[in-house]
């Protein structure tokens, strides 16, 4: 792998070294196929340019269309609504059909989540697939991103792309102040309290901002998606509710502030309950940074006396 | 097993009014209260005991004391925990009591709300209002929880009858089966069809104890009210009916009369907990059951101690979903099924050991 990646870089410089008419390197560099990629567990060989991409992850399309490579996309599972340009299909990411999935006659399958045999049914197909499981850290996305490059041979774009993230995370964490005692915070998931963790992936954006969870004491080992009672989050006083319910079910500051008990928190009387994108709150993808910035401009309004 | 002992049971010999047991409505009332005062005093946050104590008593009239709770867990207490325990026994209470009076009108000692289809019923009703419903339609979900639930009972009734010709055990029990899978294939379908919905279906089948405020109590405190009043006055009549059709023909019993409303009113019950706690099985079969072995099947005591015992039972699976891995929730059904399973295993063999 790394010797691909070397080819990879060398041929970009050659090819910038020798452009003579003007044209931007990154058109010319044209990355070497078969490229070999980490897939989950396994690796997978891409043996030429996919030009018939299917995405069953909302996250995956989301990468695919920030390097550039939407035109090499043929369908896009029925979660994926953005950008608006993805060629939606009714195609489920989460109960996938092969056969469904092979009659759009695929050069590449990219997934999230494989529910039993939809790797050994591609394969049987000779359909190359990867996959991309949700992301537990940043590093994570950048990964899957850098992958994403070479799977579709844009790798000069994903590293822009990775670049220009991790430029606008720094920027957006300096706009935040630092607090002595942490400020506290309860992420809702849905309305019967499912939350996360610090240890998922939102958990460790809010980690950067330098919140603390309230909910880590209620999942010490487990998946890091606990259900909470409703006695507990009131008790815990969080400084900051984030809902990441809005779209789905209809929730917003109005609504949590009506909820038995709930009117006299601190995140509710100090209008500190922040309505998140469902979407964008969930993926991994290139919008975590729309994602830490709606959350960090919620928390840089916080006096750090409050706190 | 449970069906011969049931069968041997319903004769004549239960309608003895010397051998009821008044004491047993006394233990009932006892352990509910029981219940009820452990379900306020134990939860996820720790409460001072004497200060949940001095609210209570504060609550009564003419009565002033300062509890010294401070203002959140005063919250706490009366918009979270009171609502959830008072909710959990009239849903504990309604899905006991339905049960019994199923199994009574059906003469059938297996069938409970769920393998009846109601449950099953009510779901998809509730599927469908939140999927092709208005937003903020929420005040109809018991009613169509209600029709799905008739709706079901109806359908697996007349099945179970036109399958044989008479209404056997085994023909209503498989037309009950089939009816659920039929209802939960249309729900699931639905809900997959309308994917932006499914957390709110989700949300509502897996229950809502959890975020059950004074709200949901006013909401079914009508259905429940209405439907614990038919079946309560029913009770006489059901012993009547478990002698026989034509027996209770022969004292002047229209049986299809009082089947009917019935149905209807366990229906009501049953769709009326569906709507506010999602699906918490083996409640409706469980209690009935152990309330018989206990006292008789007579229904003059199996009814109102079904509603004791179901509404204690509730109370208590639910204090333990919410304590027993705080401060994170377990679902009730799976406190009900874990702890009611070999509870009644054990009250079956010790009773067989008795008899």
């Amino acid at each position: 792998m790394r010797k691909t990646w070397l080819l990879v870089i060398l041929l970009s410089l050659l090819s910038a070294a020798c452009r003579t008419d003007g044209t931007p390197a990154r058109t010319t560099s044209e990355p070497e196929f078969p490229v070999t990629i980490s897939s989950g567990d396994a690796e997978v060989t891409i043996e030429k340019r996919p030009e018939r991409i299917v995405s069953l992850s909302s996250t995956a399309t989301e990468i695919l269309f920030a390097i550039e490579a939407g035109e090499q996309v043929e369908a896009v599972d029925d979660q994926s609504n953005y950008p608006a340009e993805a060629p939606k299909s009714d195609l489920s990411g989460f109960q996938p059909n092969v056969e469904a999935i092979a009659a759009r006659n695929p050069d590449l399958v990219i997934y999230h989540f494989d529910p039993g045999d939809l790797a050994d049914s591609l394969e049987k197909l000779g359909i190359p697939a990867l996959m991309q499981p949700a992301a537990v850290q940043l590093e994570d996305t950048y990964q899957q991103i850098s992958d994403l490059g070479l799977a579709t041979g844009k790798t000069e774009e994903a590293e822009d792309l990775v670049e220009s993230m991790k430029k606008e995370i720094t920027e957006v964490l300096e706009t935040v102040p630092e607090f002595e005692d942490p400020p506290t915070y309860y992420h809702e998931l849905e309305q019967t309290y499912f939350t996360l963790t610090s240890k998922t992936f939102a958990g460790e954006i809010y980690s950067l901002l330098g919140l603390e969870n309230i909910a880590d004491a209620a999942d010490t080992e487990g998946s890091g998606y606990p259900q909470l009672s409703a006695e507990y989050i009131i008790d815990a006083d969080p400084d900051f509710i984030f809902l990441a319910n809005t779209k789905c079910c209809a929730q917003s500051s109005e609504t949590v502030a009506q909820r038995p008990g709930w009117g006299n928190m601190k995140a509710v009387t100090g209008d500190r309950v922040v309505e998140l994108d469902d979407d964008v709150a969930s993926r991994w993808g290139p919008r975590v940074v729309d994602f830490l910035e709606a959350a960090a401009e919620a928390v840089s309004e916080l006096e750090p006396a409050n706190a | 097993m449970i069906a011969s002992r049931a069968e041997t049971r319903q004769g004549p010999v239960v309608l003895r009014p010397s051998s009821l047991k008044p004491r047993w409505l006394v233990v009932g009332v006892l352990v509910l209260g029981a219940a009820v005062l452990i379900g306020l005093l134990l939860g996820p946050v720790a409460l001072h005991r004497r200060a949940v104590a001095l609210e209570i008593v504060n609550a009564l009239p003419f009565v002033k004391v300062s509890s010294g709770l401070s203002e959140s867990h005063s919250a706490i207490l009366w918009q979270i925990r009171m609502p959830r325990v008072v909710l959990g026994g009239l849903v504990g209470a309604l899905l006991a009591s339905c049960g019994a009076a199923y199994q009574g009108v059906f003469r059938n000692p297996l069938v409970d709300p769920y393998l009846l289809g109601a449950a099953a019923g009510a779901g998809l009703g509730i599927t469908l209002v939140i999927a092709y419903g208005a937003s903020g339609a929420s005040l109809l979900l018991p009613g169509a929880a209600f029709l799905g639930a008739i709706g079901g009972v109806m359908a697996a009734y007349i099945l179970g009858r036109s399958g044989s010709g008479s209404r056997t055990t085994t023909s209503l029990v498989l037309a009950g089966v089939a009816v659920t899978s039929f209802l939960t294939a249309v729900q699931t379908y639905v809900q997959q069809r309308n994917d932006e919905t499914l957390r709110e279906v989700y949300t509502w089948i897996l229950g809502r104890l959890s975020t059950a405020g004074w709200r949901e109590v006013l909401l079914i405190l009508p259905y429940a009210a209405v439907s614990a009043l038919v079946l309560f006055l029913h009770r006489r009549l059901l012993d009547v009916i478990s002698v026989g059709d034509e027996e209770a023909d022969s004292v002047g019993v229209s049986t299809a009369r009082v089947r009917l409303l019935v149905v209807v009113a366990a229906s009501l019950g049953t769709a009326a907990a569906v709507a506010v706690s999602g699906l918490i099985g083996f409640v409706g079969i469980i209690v009935p059951h152990t309330v018989r072995l206990i006292v008789g099947s007579s229904y003059r005591l199996v009814l109102p101690l079904s509603i004791l015992f179901g509404a204690a039972f509730l109370v208590l699976a639910d204090l333990i979903a919410r304590t027993i891995i705080s401060p994170a929730e377990v679902p009730i059904g799976v406190v009900t099924a874990f702890f009611g399973a070999p509870f009644f295993m054990m009250i079956l063999r010790t009773s067989r050991r008795n008899s």
